[in-house]
């Protein structure tokens, strides 16, 4: 077998980031016309009931809220290149200070969640599509299917309810912060984990199933069987490789929505991450925190699509190999 | 000094003296240490506060847009963490409500109370180190009046026309004019004193605690400050406050002892939660109320039968026991407290009279109007169910009001003082004056219901300066009951705050000025032993 072509692989890379910046930018333009066309500014969004014309005017001259939009834009782009993030609007405090920390925890949460629920999901996947149609079968996929049913909240509610209210073992909230070593840390989110592993496992699980059974009904596979080969050894080995491709890809979409997606599960768990941020920029109308964070999530998404695609590639002898 | 010992020892005994002020006047003999063990009932001593422990609260109202900024305290998060536990102001308001001496050691004013004296307390330090004295008080208020100033409390300070230090110690305040509240004014949570020429944003103030870390919405702790100035205070050797907005995140972590204190109970299962054990609920009755405004300057608001109509239209009581789960009381059309000094108890309480509403329609020559009625949730918790609840009270007197449910975003700028009828919340304010005057008297930003009386307009300046208290009482008797009358509002509820705490927590009769024993858990409670 041939390895893939390096070069077309780089180049494929290449073009993909050059499209991924594109995409940032139009949604960089579409973050700030969304944000302008909802009504009021930050100056009103702040201070609220509390408003008075004097004081709202006094903040919009201090933030340049008085400049028009298209001003404001092109100066918050000009100094985005330059890699300034420009400070929050709101308490002026420098956006990447603001971001960095929430980020790292929004990953955190999203890597131990990622390392539990995906090989869980696979090897659910796995087994489920070796022993297709039995009752087995149907048990994983009908538990599977009824956590990722019900909202994320509801599964929260119940866990805390029966794992920190009934036998109290894990904490119900997971506000991690610097005075906590790693295993305090891991240990305080628990309870998120176990929620987002079981929302995203079923999906994961039920693409390994369906792209397993997909393949296992082709001419090889059958060949392979004929040949007498033990049934787990043709659903690992040759079944599995060719399934991988569309199971990359699931993966790939949960884990941005474990990074992007979780903002309920980050309220109901008090969890310092940067979802809760994003919702509380865009109430307050705090444009450059609300710009940083909406790209972050776009970065993501775009870089894990890309990683998707690669691996994807790479992983499928017939992609590698296109004739 | 032995006969002053006596006279407490004997007032104690007598239940005369609450164990906190014999403690306090028996410090300032210096003779605790020796006396108390002898003297206290094992039970007392037993409840006595103690120092130690880190104090965790978990609070509803924080964003990750709070900022430190005393003329930006917005959220209960803030305004705790700075009022609460930072900072302190001229003055305080103790559990009954009355001024009392904090920054300020004394103050007297003119019989016109348009000037005023203050006599600052001397000694006390600043987290930097520095001493505090008049510049700084003068340099804090300004703060709040300076050219270009973002401050929620400029119309508060707006009035003074000069300060001036006369000592080292000593402040001369002259007014536009004269406001016999001052004081009031002072303990008001955005006029806290920062040592002069620096950012008063930073969180260095001369409070019970100094900060470590602040991350808005987030978390901040702080530790005890040892130089406080006030020995009978600030009990926890750290304060640690989250911000979780979500109530049943609050409650889970208080039940599972993540967190010791929380505010906002949720008031449909505040009555499971009493009954949990090693839980306490905390009820204040304070100057917190909804109304229904209408704008006065809009027809048919303008008629005050019609206005009358739809104060009679509604069903108090019921509003009462649906929306607040019977946690606060009926309102009488006029926005003054039980819990304000003045509040006028002898005024009839308006009830639910469908064939006076009736009347009142057909005077003003209306036969079947409708009333649109703007609500939303960001207005108060259950502002659109009380507008349906409402359209249903009117409809027996032949009012059809239409609720028109809005969005939450954007309600303050967009519908309230904008939609000639809708649902507002008021945090209610301490003193009658300032209660009018932000939402009642002619042409405040803050009048929701563009309402110009002119009796009540001349009378809010009179009462204002007027220091002979029978004389004042009679005043605002008189202005709550035109507002009663004549207003634009429709005043159905006052809402109690509901606050638990593990029953670790000690603490005295809790001020109603604010949330939290006034802001102040975190200097005033402790943990017992």
């Amino acid at each position: 077998m041939e390895l893939p072509t390096l070069n077309s692989i780089v180049a494929l890379v290449f073009k993909r980031v050059g499209l991924g910046l594109v995409t940032l930018w139009v949604i960089s333009l579409l973050i700030f016309v969304g944000v302008e066309a909802l009504p009021g500014d930050l100056a009103e969004a702040v201070l609220g009931q509390s408003a008075t014309p004097e004081t709202v005017d006094a903040f919009r001259k201090e933030l340049k809220l008085d400049m028009p939009p298209h001003v404001r834009y092109v100066a918050w782009l000009g100094a985005f290149i330059q890699g300034d993030f420009g400070n929050s609007l709101a308490n002026k405090r420098p956006v990447v200070d603001l971001i960095s920390w929430r980020f790292a925890n929004s990953l955190f949460l999203a890597g131990v969640t990622a390392m539990i629920a995906v090989p869980f999901a696979v090897l659910l996947g796995v087994l489920a599509a070796l022993y297709r149609n039995t009752p087995f079968d149907r048990l994983i996929s009908m538990a599977t299917l009824s956590t990722i049913s019900f909202p994320e909240f509801f599964v929260a509610y119940i866990l805390i309810a029966l794992l920190s209210v009934q036998v109290a073992i894990f904490p119900s909230i997971a506000n991690i912060n610097d005075q906590m070593n790693f295993w305090q840390k891991l240990y305080a989110i628990f309870l998120p984990c176990l929620t987002l592993a079981m929302v995203v496992t079923a999906h994961m699980m039920r693409q390994t199933r369906a792209a397993i059974i997909n393949i296992l009904s082709s001419p090889f596979i059958e060949m392979a069987n004929l040949k007498g080969l033990r049934r787990l050894r043709v659903v690992l080995l040759h079944a599995f490789p060719n399934a991988l491709s569309p199971v990359i890809n699931v993966i790939a979409l949960n884990l941005a929505y474990l990074v992007v997606g979780v903002v309920i599960v980050e309220v109901v768990f008090v969890y310092p991450g940067l979802g809760q941020l994003l919702v509380d920029s865009v109430s307050k109308r705090d444009i450059p925190v609300v710009q940083a964070s909406g790209l972050i999530f776009a970065a993501t998404y775009v870089l894990l699509n890309l990683l998707a695609d690669v691996l994807s590639i790479v992983s499928n002898p017939r992609l590698r190999n296109p004739r | 000094m032995e006969e002053v010992l006596k006279k407490l020892v004997g007032l104690f005994e007598q239940g005369r003296l609450s164990r906190r002020a014999f403690i306090k006047s028996t410090a300032a003999l210096g003779v605790t240490a020796t006396l108390s063990p002898a003297l206290m009932p094992l039970a007392a001593h037993a409840d006595a506060p103690k120092r130690g422990g880190r104090l965790r609260l978990g609070l509803n109202g924080g964003a990750t847009s709070d900022t430190m900024d005393p003329g930006i305290q917005l959220a209960m998060m803030p305004q705790t963490l700075v009022y609460g536990a930072l900072a302190n102001s001229l003055v305080e308001i103790n559990a009954a409500g009355e001024p009392v001496p904090e920054l300020a050691e004394s103050w007297e004013a003119s019989s016109d109370a348009k000037k005023w004296i203050f006599k600052l307390r001397q000694g006390v330090e600043f987290h930097d180190g520095k001493t505090m004295d008049a510049d700084d008080v003068i340099y804090s208020l300004n703060w709040h009046r300076k050219e270009g100033t973002k401050s929620a409390a400029k119309p508060l300070v707006e009035s003074i026309v000069s300060m001036k230090k006369t000592d080292k110690y000593t402040l001369a305040f002259e007014m536009e004019q004269g406001n016999a509240d001052f004081p009031y004014t002072l303990s008001d949570y955005h006029l806290v004193i920062g040592p002069k020429d620096t950012d008063l944003t930073k969180g260095v103030f001369t409070g019970a605690y100094v900060i470590k870390d602040f991350e808005p919405g987030v978390r901040a702790f702080c530790t005890r400050n040892p130089n406080y100035f006030k020995s009978d205070r600030a009990w926890f050797d750290e304060v640690e406050i989250l911000g979780i907005n979500d109530v049943n995140a609050r409650t889970n972590a208080l039940k599972t002892g993540q967190i010791d204190v929380m505010n906002r109970c949720d008031l449909k299962t505040v009555h499971l939660f009493k009954r949990m054990p090693g839980i306490q609920v905390m009820r204040q009755d304070g100057f917190k109320h909804f109304t229904f405004a209408m704008r006065t300057d809009t027809a048919p608001y303008d008629n005050n039968d019609v206005r009358l109509a739809l104060k009679y239209a509604v069903d108090r009581e019921q509003l009462v026991k649906t929306i607040l789960r019977g946690y606060g009381r009926v309102g009488n059309d006029h926005p003054i407290s039980v819990a304000n000094r003045y509040h006028a108890g002898e005024l009839p309480q308006r009830q639910y009279d469908p064939d006076k509403a009736k009347f009142h329609l057909k005077k003003a020559g209306l036969s079947s109007p409708t009333f649109k009625f703007h609500a939303a949730e960001a207005a108060f918790k259950g502002a659109v169910d009380a507008g349906v609840l409402y359209r249903e009270h009117a409809a027996k007197a032949g009012i059809t009001i239409d609720v028109v449910r809005e969005p939450n975003d954007g309600y303050w700028n967009n519908v309230w003082m904008k939609k000639p009828f809708c649902a507002v919340f008021w945090g209610g304010r301490s003193t009658e004056d300032m209660m009018f005057s932000t939402a009642y008297a002619k042409g405040v930003a803050w009048n929701d219901t563009f309402w110009d009386h002119q009796r009540f307009n001349e009378l809010l300046v009179v009462a204002r300066a007027e220091l002979d208290e029978k004389k004042r009482r009679g005043m605002y008797a008189e202005m709550q009951r035109i507002v009663h009358d004549e207003g634009g509002v429709v005043v159905p509820m006052f809402s109690a705050d509901l606050a638990a705490a593990s029953d670790k927590i000690g603490h005295d009769k809790l001020a109603a000025n604010w949330e939290l024993d006034g802001f102040r858990a975190p200097e005033r409670w402790w943990f017992k032993s």
